[in-house]
């Protein structure tokens, strides 16, 4: 498929805003999901200090 | 006294105990009718309206309704520890599960049954339709009690048990409206309802076969 | 009695926690690598539709969604009959991992639906058998997941979800099934074991593609937050609290 050019690409044929809505959403949600927070987040060092004195405390 | 199965002493000993508090028994009942009264306060009281959204509107209350009353199916029984003493006794799990449900249903089920012709003339429905809805109450709302014992052996004892047990219980129950609430609108727009009822009667079935024995594992599990 | 049967290696929470550790970044870094170029023969490759124009590129994560929200209930599902027939913890752990999980495909899934039936069937959501059975499934989700956070004691909370998620998972068939058993506006399927695909070869490598990605992206995740779900009900043992001592 040959895009002629770059907002030819955005625009789909007239179906961007359905594409990219959902492209969107889809990428939110994925990099969401594997971003780190609180409660979710690998051991990463800071975690890992936090939890430590979590159990000091207990 | 002795020569009575323990199904039935369950049930009657349930029966008895509701029948001492007749207002508690009878609050999902009231409930149905106020809830169902609101529709067409909200949506307006034309006519063909009404007509056309009252059975869904009808299953849906009845299925809240019947929710309203589950999680004191085993609470106070769990509360004071006579479930536990059930549950070690050599009465079978499953028969007390299911003498809960059949008592559940002759508490609040029939009643809803009962009063949902009722609600139909509320609605304008016809009298074929109200007596579709009927039967259709009468195969779905044993469901409605056997998966709901379910849930109420799940989320037993728990802080917000009455809302817990809606969000388990409902998305299972959601066939059940779907062909509820179905086979009177097919048969208001000329189509039979017989598939409908195939197919509640068989999710009947499956549900008083499975839901018992689900409900036993989920006794022992919660207590 | 030299060699031990290694079966059940993984299932001590403390190797599986290094399993996960060590094969995470690989995991994200497949699911990357395939995701890209899926997208590239999506976006690149595949032609324009004759009848649907440029938004049936929105299939590539509409269907790979779709199965993976499947594919995790019945995951989620047989790893919590597994920790509780078993009374194997990491098990039941597992399937609280993988639930926010299935639950963000579910939605995902729902959500590119909508967007894709908008442009072709004129309306964002129809009442049909299978969106609605869809929309069950994210209700199981989150009532698993309710379930679960609900109930302090663990090895309760474990057991119960799994009871929720076995009499659950008779919905995913008949998702499945759905397009057979009813007239839906959802189009039946396009691809079978028995029968060539209804759809041209750069679409359907696309979507395998993304679907091989999506998967990898859900084991990195899954293993990530079963790392978390590790430490956190392991805080007690000796391993994790050296690891928390370290550096």
């Amino acid at each position: 498929m040959v895009w002629n050019s770059a907002s030819d690409f955005f625009a789909m044929g007239g179906y961007g805003l359905y594409v990219w809505g959902s492209y969107g959403v889809t990428a939110a949600c994925c990099w969401s999901l594997c971003w780190p927070r609180a409660g979710t987040v690998p051991p990463c060092r800071r975690w890992r200090i936090w939890k430590m004195n979590k159990v000091k405390q207990t | 006294m002795s020569t009575m199965s323990p199904m039935m002493a369950i049930l009657s000993r349930d029966l008895r105990l509701a029948s001492r508090r007749p207002a508690e028994a009878l609050l999902p009942v009231v409930f149905f009718v106020v809830a169902a009264s609101l529709f067409p306060l909200g949506v307006g009281p034309e006519a063909a309206t009404l007509k056309q959204i009252a059975p869904g509107i009808v299953w849906v209350c009845a299925l809240l309704s019947s929710m309203l009353s589950l999680n004191s199916m085993y609470a106070s029984d769990y509360a004071d520890g006579s479930l536990e003493q059930m549950l070690i006794s050599q009465l079978s799990g499953i028969e007390l599960a299911a003498a809960k449900c059949i008592a559940h249903w002759l508490m609040t089920g029939v009643p809803l049954l009962l009063v949902s012709p009722l609600l139909g003339l509320l609605f304008g429905l016809s009298w074929e339709a109200i007596g579709l809805m009927a039967f259709g109450l009468l195969l779905g709302t044993p469901i409605l009690s056997l998966m709901g014992g379910m849930g109420a052996a799940l989320t037993l004892g728990l802080r917000n048990s009455a809302v817990l047990i809606l969000l388990i219980v409902l998305p299972l129950c959601i066939p059940v409206l779907i062909f509820g609430a179905g086979a009177v609108s097919a048969a208001e727009s000329g189509l039979s309802p017989a598939g409908h009822f195939y197919l509640l009667g068989a999710m009947f079935l499956l549900s008083a076969l499975g839901a018992p024995v689900a409900t036993a594992a989920a006794l022992r599990i919660s207590v | 009695m030299k060699k031990l049967p290694r079966l059940f290696t993984f299932a001590a929470p403390k190797t599986f926690y290094r399993l996960a550790t060590v094969t995470g970044p690989w995991l994200y870094a497949i699911a990357a690598a395939f995701a890209i170029w899926g997208l590239y023969v999506g976006f690149f490759v595949a032609p324009t539709d004759a009848t649907q124009g440029d938004s049936y590129r929105i299939i590539f994560i509409h269907v790979p969604a779709a199965w993976m929200s499947m594919v995790l209930y019945m995951a989620m599902a047989g790893w919590a009959a597994f920790g509780w027939a078993a009374n194997a913890r990491l098990a039941s752990m597992m399937a609280r991992a993988i639930a926010p999980t299935g639950a963000a495909f579910t939605f995902l899934a729902l959500w590119t639906g909508a967007f894709w039936g908008k442009p072709t069937w004129g309306a964002w959501w129809v009442w049909d058998a299978r969106l609605t059975s869809e929309l069950i499934l994210l209700f199981l989700y989150l009532g698993f997941m309710a379930l679960v956070e609900a109930i302090d004691d663990v090895r309760r909370a474990d057991h119960a979800g799994a009871l929720l998620a076995i009499v659950g998972a008779v919905n995913v068939p008949i998702i499945y099934f759905s397009v057979r058993w009813w007239n839906t506006l959802h189009q039946g399927s396009s691809i079978s074991m028995t029968a060539a695909p209804k759809m041209a070869h750069t679409m359907l490598l696309s979507m395998l593609l993304m679907t091989v990605a999506f998967w990898a992206y859900a084991f990195a995740v899954v293993f990530m937050r079963a790392r978390a779900v590790v430490l956190e009900r392991e805080i007690g043992a000796d391993w994790v609290q050296a690891l928390a001592h370290k550096k």
